[in-house]
């Protein structure tokens, strides 16, 4: 069958297996809502609802071509460091400075599209972790500079650079991409994570009890996160082999490291909102919140997951 | 013509930016009038202010929505006061004038079942800051006093294009709607339970200090 741009055949029947597993929630679903209505299964419906549009947004972004899927992680990344960004105390006098963080944006997505290693790795934390201390001392305010120099900084290396950790991880060479190339990567990543994400949250539903960290997520339990991280290994060894160059066995390892490092990024997200007394980063996926509730787990998850590739896979270690 | 350029202004350029570079966050949308004549009141911020309450509406509503503004500023020169009066259609107040009944314009407006939009801040005053309503409202309320008062809370407009600045800083916006208010009797008791609505509206949302 001809694919645009070369898409790899495998990556179409793992889009064609998700809508299946999308349309098989959007039954249970329904069924639930007849059975019991009510807020909790209108708020369900709201998601899954969601979830066919984000999926089908995803979908034509990855199936396009390279250039339109990177742009498209990097438009995602800006809404995500434009949610933060809003969230969090700025100064006025950093309005020039957060226009400049902005546009350190479309810089990390070309290198990241280039495939520019050492340019990727370095320019956010080491070029803009210095340039914008220096300029905000430029500008010359001290009072509040820590804070500013340290929110900007940190927001600007949870958003931007780990999330370019996707556009990374398209970008890699087909040689060692593996059988479906790098958009099967990060269908891989991507999929797993936000499955990762329900599925702890469905065995949470189910069987939660023991609390995790109750003053940071409180409903994050120990059944939730174990039954989502089998899940998500199960999941990881079957899809592995055909999205990744790897066996079943090391798939279930890297399922392994995207549901805890998928899980720690989400509680870590849950901890800066509850510092600013917010429950949603914002309103624009209805039944989910803003764009970085939706990529709190991607935010640990691709940066962990890209460089344990890059280390033990594509290095040709293992 | 009028309605066509503002249509394309709106449609090719409000939105889109509001939309991709800035983000809005609506709350309380159902409580938007769906016709006129009503009165829409909000805090004001940023020149972007008049063009997000206008982007609330559905466009074919667009050319009944009639924002009140300073003549001496609008109108002080030839490019201001053609995009003014043509992509945005305002209502021109004289401010300090010595007329028989400022409020002229307005009422006609009303009368004509338009919705006004009006900033009972008077100027956009510094950034993300309450200043206190004038009671100009009031008098239009007293004058109409059946036309139902919307107060809108806005939040984030002005960090995204303060007075002064030139350059559009992407933040997201929040919009907050209350439900409607109307006149009760005498000015004081208007003025005190729009401040009371004011209050409640940006008590909804939670927002970061921003100087």
């Amino acid at each position: 069958m001809k694919l645009p741009d070369g898409l790899p055949e495998n990556v179409f029947y793992a889009i064609a297996a998700i809508y299946g597993l999308l349309i098989v929630a959007s039954i249970i679903s329904a069924v639930m809502k007849r059975a019991s209505p009510g807020e909790g299964t209108a708020e369900l419906s709201r998601r899954v609802t969601s979830w066919w549009f984000m999926i089908t947004i995803f979908t034509i972004a990855i199936v396009t071509n390279r250039v339109v899927s990177t742009v498209f992680l990097g438009f995602m990344t800006f809404l995500a460091f434009k949610e933060y960004l809003s969230l969090i105390p700025t100064r006025r006098v950093d309005r020039i400075i957060l226009l400049f963080a902005y546009l350190a944006i479309p810089v990390q997505f070309t290198f990241a599209h280039f495939n520019s290693y050492g340019l990727f790795l370095t320019f956010i934390p080491v070029w803009a972790f210095l340039f914008f201390p220096m300029a905000m001392t430029l500008i010359g305010r001290t009072d509040g500079f820590l804070r500013a120099v340290g929110t900007i900084s940190w927001g600007m290396m949870i958003t931007v650079f780990a999330l370019s950790h996707t556009a990374m991880l398209l970008a890699t060479d087909p040689a060692i991409a593996g059988p479906a190339g790098g958009a099967g990567l990060l269908l891989f990543l991507v999929a797993l994570t936000q499955f990762n994400d329900v599925a702890q949250f469905t065995w949470g539903k189910l069987f939660g009890k023991h609390k995790i960290v109750p003053k940071v997520s409180p409903k994050k339990t120990w059944e939730g996160f174990l039954g989502g991280f089998v899940s998500t290994i199960a999941l990881a060894a079957f899809a592995g082999p055909y999205l990744t160059p790897m066996s079943a066995q090391y798939a279930a390892v890297a399922g392994a490291i995207i549901a805890i490092s998928g899980f720690l990024g989400d509680i870590t997200i849950s901890a800066f909102k509850r510092d600013l007394g917010v429950k949603d980063s914002g309103g624009l996926i209805p039944g989910h919140g803003g764009i970085l509730d939706r990529v709190d787990s991607l935010t640990y998850a691709a940066p962990v997951f890209y460089h344990a590739m890059h280390f033990f896979v594509f290095s040709g270690r293992i | 013509m009028k309605r066509f350029l503002q249509l394309a202004f709106f449609t090719l350029i409000v939105r889109p930016v509001l939309l991709i570079i800035l983000g809005m966050n609506v709350r309380g949308r159902e409580h938007l009038p769906e016709k006129g004549p009503a009165v829409i009141v909000a805090n004001h911020n940023s020149h972007l202010d008049t063009l997000t309450l206008m982007a609330l509406f559905p466009l074919k509503d667009l050319h009944r929505l009639r924002p009140a503004a300073a003549a001496d500023y609008f109108l002080a020169n030839k490019w201001m006061s053609w995009i003014a009066s043509n992509l945005i259609n305002i209502i021109p107040l004289a401010r300090g004038g010595v007329r028989k009944n400022p409020l002229a314009d307005l009422e006609a407006a009303l009368d004509r079942d338009e919705i006004l939009i009006l900033f009972p801040e008077g100027s956009r005053g510094n950034p993300e800051q309450r200043a206190e309503f004038k009671r100009g409202v009031a008098f239009l309320a007293k004058a109409r006093p059946d036309v139902p008062v919307y107060p809108v809370f806005m939040h984030g407009l002005g960090k995204a294009l303060p007075k002064g600045s030139m350059i559009l800083v992407p933040f997201n916006c929040d919009v907050i709607a209350g439900a409607p208010i109307r006149w009760a009797g005498d000015t004081s008791s208007f003025m005190a339970a729009l401040e009371i609505c004011m209050n409640g509206l940006a008590a909804q949302g939670k927002f970061q200090p921003w100087e």
